[in-house]
Formats: C-alpha cells, structure tokens, sequence
C-alpha cells in the first residue's frame, strides 16, 4: 500500500503518543479483535478549550498516522469546534488516505466524538436502540456507524461502505444487511432529490413571474403535483384519498375520500402532513380547508 | 541505509549466482530454438536437457516426467485439469481449507460444474485432520490436491499418509511443492502415491517465469497449453531457456548442499524464534513446530498490528510480509491463520519472516534487535496489552483459550 508521505510521517514520527495524566475526559473507539483502537486523552479547561491532546491507537499505520494527526488537529481548539471537524478535514491534513483505509479517520472521529459526548455527559449516537445493533460481526460495526458513513460519503457500494467502517471486509455474511441499508439511502436520497426538484419547480414558476409571485394557474398545477407525489400515495396506504377543489390565492379547498371521510385523525393529517407539505413546498402562506361530505368546514388552524 | 535485510523468501528468492552464471551466455551469445535443427539449436537443446537433470533429481524422478512451463500456477492448473479428466465419473474434489489460490481458486469454481468440493480442517496447529480426510475420501473422489508445506506457516503435510489414503479410494493426488525445494527433500520414488507434483524457479533461486510440473509415468496427460510441439508435445510454446536453464543450475546447487543448506537454515530460523521469543512477552508461534519448513516463522505479536510493523520494518530496512492480506489492500485476515483458530489478537498482528540459504547469523541477529524495538515501540503507543499478560508458552491451547475467554 502506497502512502502518502505525511501518513509515513505521521505513523513513523507520532506527535503526542502516549497516556496522558489529568486528561479531563477520555474518547475511545474500536477494538483488539477488529484490528483497530483508539483512545483519545483531552485535557479541556473552563473555557472548554482544548489545552492538551495525547492518543495511544492500535491498529495499521493509517490508524496510528491518524491518531498522531488529530491530536495535533484539535490542540487549542474549542470542543465545539473540534466536534465539527470531518473525516475529510483529516484525511485531507494527511494529504489524502487511502480508500480501503478510510475506517482509520472514521474512528478517530469517533472516538473524539465519544470523548465530547463523555464531557457535554451525552449519549453518543449509537447508544440508542437501533442504530447500536451489530450489522458486521467480524469487525463489530453497529448499524448507526454504517448508516453514517453512507449518509456522510454519499457511499453507495458495499466496497465503499468497507473502506469507510471495515464492515463487511471479512466474511461477507452482513453483505445482504449493508445492502438494504445502502438501498434505504438510495430511497431517502431519491426522495431528497425529488423534494428538490419540485422546490426548484416552484423557484422556477416564481422567477418566471417576478411582479406577483405564480400564477393561480401554476399553483394549483404545482399543489396538484404536491398532492399527487407526496400526500394521496400515504393516504392510499390506509385507504383514504384526497381530491384537489380548489384553489384561491393562498387558500387551498380539498375534500378526503375513502377511508379518510370516517377517519378521527383526518384532522391531524390535514394539519401535520397536508399543510405541512404544501407550505414547505410551495408557499408558506397556504392554508388547507377540508370541504368533505356534509359541506362543514373543518378549518385547519396554522401550526405552532 | 545499510543493505536490506531480506527475510520474505517465501515470496520470492534472490537469483543465485550459480543460476546468473549459468543463463549469462543464453543472453547474448547463444542464440537458437531448441526445436530447430541447425547446431546453435542443438546446443540449446542440450542446455535445456541438462537442466532437466539436475531438475529430475533434486525431484528424484526421471527426466521424462518433468514438464517445464511457466511456474507453480500453471503447474497446478494443468495438474487439476488432467486430473479430473482422468476420472471423469467421479464428482468430488478433496482440498484443505488452508490451501495457496493457485489450487481453491481453480477448485472451488468447479462446483459449479457439478463437483463437490470438500475441504478438510486443520487444527490449532495447522495440521491436517487425517480423520476428517479418511472420512470424507472414497470411490466418488476424483481427486485430493494439497499442499506439501504451507507458504505462510510453513507447516509441512504428511504427504505419504494422504496419498495412501488417495490410492485407497483410486483418487488422483496433485501436490502442491512450490515452497519446497531447498527446504526438504523430494524423492518422488518414495513418494509413489503423487501423480503430479508442481515446483517454481523462483522459490528457489532461479528466474521467475519459469517452473516445473512432475507427471509421474503412466499417469494421463493432455496438454493444457496446445500448439506445437515441444516438451514432447506436453506443453506448447517456445521453452523459456533463459529460465530453465537458471532453474536448472539452482537445483544443482541445492542437489549438492541440501542438507547443510537445511541444517543451517533451521539453526538461523530457531535462532530468531528464540531471540524474538526471548525478548519480547505475548509472541504466538503459528503453525507446528514439530513438521515445519526449515526457513519459515509465522509469528503473531499480540497487541500491535502486522501491517504497523511490517512497514516499520521496511523503514528499517527488513522486508518481510504478512499472515495476512492486509498489505494488498484487503481487510481480509489470513485464511490459513483463520482455519487454524489462531485468535484475532494474534492473526491481527502476524507475520511471516522467511529464510533462504543466503540468510546470515548476522541478519538475523539485526532482525531480532530491529523487530524487538519495532513491537516494544508499537506496544507503547497500543491502548492494549499493559494490563494482563497472555501465556507465553507457544501453541499451549488450554491457556491461551482461558485467556481469550476473559478478553
């Protein structure tokens, strides 16, 4: 493996190795049978700066460069800061890390982050239920950390994934696990991207009518659109339906059908979901009115 | 820096003088095909015969069962072939699970083609369980194929006991010999039961490109590599005679100091155990010191990881390799120190130092003073391995599993 020659520098010349006494708090990530371990010493004074950064790693040359690397990073840094930087921000102070070593900056910020969460006394994000389930056994890696290396590194291949968090670089028996979760990403960035695509629709429209705002016309157009992809598809679920009336300025009339008509919650959906939607997505003034049935209002007060 | 320290031999050797000496001429001035009738080919011809001699018996086979090809690999693949083509009705395939991928990946494959493929355990130790195999051979095996001695334990299997139980079930028995020449003695009469037998020049101190495939006699063959006519028409193409005759040379030198070459190689290899071991806590010795290559120590560090001290050791000067994939990029751990149940502490940080008959006393003392600093330093900076101190005493299973079971 080719590294760069701060990497060599950094693994053969470690700056800061070694315990470190009064260290205020104490950030740990990995393990002896994974292959890869960091601990992290911080020294932080009142004014949550950090004074004093010692490390001891086990693991590749990548791992201990790393260790050296970060310490030097956050020395005199607010914690706050030091929280913020990314494995990016690291491997770009090494000059660049290999792509099937990327797991070495991706535990070191986790064990900085373990160390911060220690000191603000937070739970680290994989200490909740799901996301600290173990998707790779051989290397110990919990769904959170996987699902936050894809989120993070817009990763999109079990061979990426790998690089990142080791996950799935042994056996290949979580391979099915890392794939639904990179299948779950691709869903929610498809999402995303079609979120996206309908804002930017509606920027459009509003640009192209620069003295007052889209049309009705175009609004209704982009509200039915609205309602089409995002709104009906849920309510079809439980089999309810929701039909477009009408639409006057910022006032939208809609009627609920099928199961909705009976339902005790269509309330909430019209205020939680319906509104919620439009108004996010194509003006913030709508408001929703349901005309179903019986032809009595049910006005949906604006949130909050 | 000083010279390299060289001790990644299983890889691959240094070319041997003698061989150097030998191919010089087949560079420049003797040109010529073997196979074409003017004189300047009959010389060449007469070069590549009398490697085949020396080749034969370093092997202790006759000249006729030698095959010179390209190396180990294709040795291999052309054994396999023409062994399950010699038995074409029967459907299994006996292999080890600690095999080198010049013999699973050629096996595991034909599963698809309607084989079963069997691979037989080894123990802690790295040795072969006979009783599995004795289990699992029978009329439906085509064929066992194995290692003689592992390249990264170098743990040496009971090739005679296998191949009478191949013999028992009329199976095929292709033994994989690369890391052997220069390393144990090969005598092919004694050993009736392998059929095809696999060497490399550059394991042993000859070019690389070039190897040797042993067919015993009366065996089947067909060509892999079909063309013309040479090697008696077992293996087409032009002969590498720059190769072959650098392997031949070097299978004179070890036809004439094998056993001074084995004995100083074990006194060196056992030195370097026993400095390591000596020195530094928490070393695992990998693999069966009673059956083992002469020139071969696995050693797992515990607490530090091999690719750290590997590349400490190159900047140091010292080549050596890994139990493990990890230097080619791969997570993947050793599959032979995985099969062995070697624990991850120790498989994490193994390494593979490997000696030839060119190795000195005083390289190996260096290699001992610059790995003892390199483990100390790494251990230093390692989170790990203050605390609780592991049993010392190599391959003792009990402690290190009641250790193990409290990490």
């Amino acid at each position: 493996m080719q590294y760069s020659e701060k990497i060599s520098d950094h693994f053969l010349h470690p700056r800061n190795a070694g315990e470190l006494e009064d260290a205020t708090v104490i950030g740990e990530a990995g393990s002896l049978a994974t292959g890869d371990a960091f601990r992290l010493y911080l020294r932080i004074n009142s004014q949550d700066v950090i004074e004093e950064a010692r490390f001891q790693a086990f693991g590749s040359p990548t791992a201990i460069a790393t260790s050296s690397a970060l310490t030097e990073m956050i020395k005199g840094k607010h914690v706050d800061e030091a929280v913020r930087l990314s494995t990016r921000d690291i491997a770009a102070y090494l000059d660049g890390v290999p792509q099937e070593r990327m797991h070495a900056p991706v535990m070191g910020m986790e064990a900085l982050e373990d160390a911060y969460a220690k000191y603000r006394r937070l739970e680290t994000l994989d200490e909740d239920g799901q996301s600290a389930r173990i998707v790779c056994r051989c290397f110990n890696v919990s769904h959170g950390r996987i699902e936050r290396a894809i989120r993070d590194h817009h990763l999109s291949t079990i061979a990426e994934v790998t690089h990142h968090t080791k996950a799935g670089g042994d056996c290949n028996s979580c391979h099915a696990d890392i794939e639904n979760l990179l299948a779950r990403a691709r869903a929610e960035r498809a999402r995303a991207a079609e979120e996206e695509r309908i804002r930017t629709a509606r920027d459009n429209a509003r640009k192209a009518q620069p003295a007052g705002g889209i049309s009705d016309l175009q609004r209704a157009a982009l509200i039915q659109e609205v309602l089409d992809r995002e709104v009906r598809p849920g309510l079809a679920m439980d089999g309810g339906d929701m039909e477009l009336v009408s639409v006057e300025g910022a006032t939208v009339r809609v009627k609920l059908g099928g199961h909705c008509v009976s339902c005790s919650s269509s309330t909430a959906t019209m205020r939680y979901f319906v509104e919620d939607k439009l108004r996010e997505l194509v003006d913030p003034a709508i408001e929703v009115i349901d005309i179903t049935e019986h032809g009595q209002e049910l006005h949906a007060p604006p949130m909050r | 820096m000083a010279d390299l320290l060289y001790f990644d031999n299983n890889a691959t050797t240094k070319l041997a003088p003698e061989a150097r000496a030998a191919l010089e001429p087949f560079l420049g001035e003797l040109v010529g095909n073997p196979s074409s009738a003017h004189n300047a080919g009959g010389r060449i011809l007469h070069a590549v015969e009398k490697a085949r001699e020396q080749v034969a018996l370093m092997l202790g086979c006759e000249t006729g069962e030698i095959i010179f090809n390209s190396g180990g690999t294709e040795g291999l693949n052309t054994a396999i072939e023409n062994a399950l083509d010699a038995l074409p009705t029967r459907k299994q395939i006996i292999i080890s699970k600690v095999e080198h991928s010049a013999v699973s990946n050629v096996v595991r494959p034909l599963a698809r083609k309607g084989y079963r493929i069997t691979e037989i355990n080894v123990d802690r130790f790295g040795r072969l369980d006979l009783a599995q195999l004795n289990h699992e051979v029978g009329h439906e095996t085509a064929l066992i194929a194995t290692l003689w001695a592992n390249n990264e334990t170098g743990v040496v299997a009971p090739v005679a006991e296998i191949g009478d139980m191949a013999k028992r079930a009329g199976a095929m028995f292709v033994v994989d010999a690369v890391q052997c020449p220069g390393k144990l003695k090969l005598d092919m009469k004694a050993q009736a039961a392998i059929d095809y037998l696999a060497v490399s020049g550059h394991k042993f101190h000859a070019l690389p490109g070039c190897g040797a495939l042993f067919v015993r006699k009366g065996t089947p063959y067909r060509p892999l590599i079909r063309g013309g006519n040479q090697e008696r028409g077992r293996r087409a193409g032009t002969e590498n005679v720059p190769g072959i005759v650098s392997m031949g040379a070097a299978a004179r030198c070890i036809n004439e100091h094998l056993d001074a070459d084995i004995k100083r190689q074990t006194e060196l290899r056992d030195m370097l155990q026993s400095g390591l071991l000596a020195k530094l806590d928490n070393v695992i010795v990998n693999g069966d010191e009673q059956s083992r290559l002469c020139n071969t120590l696995n050693v797992g560090f515990e607490f530090v990881e091999a690719e750290a001290v590997l590349l400490m050791l190159d900047a140091a000067g010292v080549a050596a390799s890994s139990g493990s994939a990890c230097e080619s990029g791969s997570l993947e751990t050793s599959h032979v120190l995985r099969a062995m149940g070697v624990p991850f502490t120790a498989i994490h940080g193994s390494v593979r130092f490997s000696l030839s008959r060119y190795t000195t006393a005083a390289e190996v003392g260096a290699l001992v003073d610059s790995t003892v600093k390199i483990v100390r330093r790494l251990r230093e900076i390692s989170p790990f391995g203050r605390e609780k101190p592991a049993p010392k005493k190599p391959g003792d299973l009990e402690a290190h599993k009641a250790y193990f079971a409290t990490t």
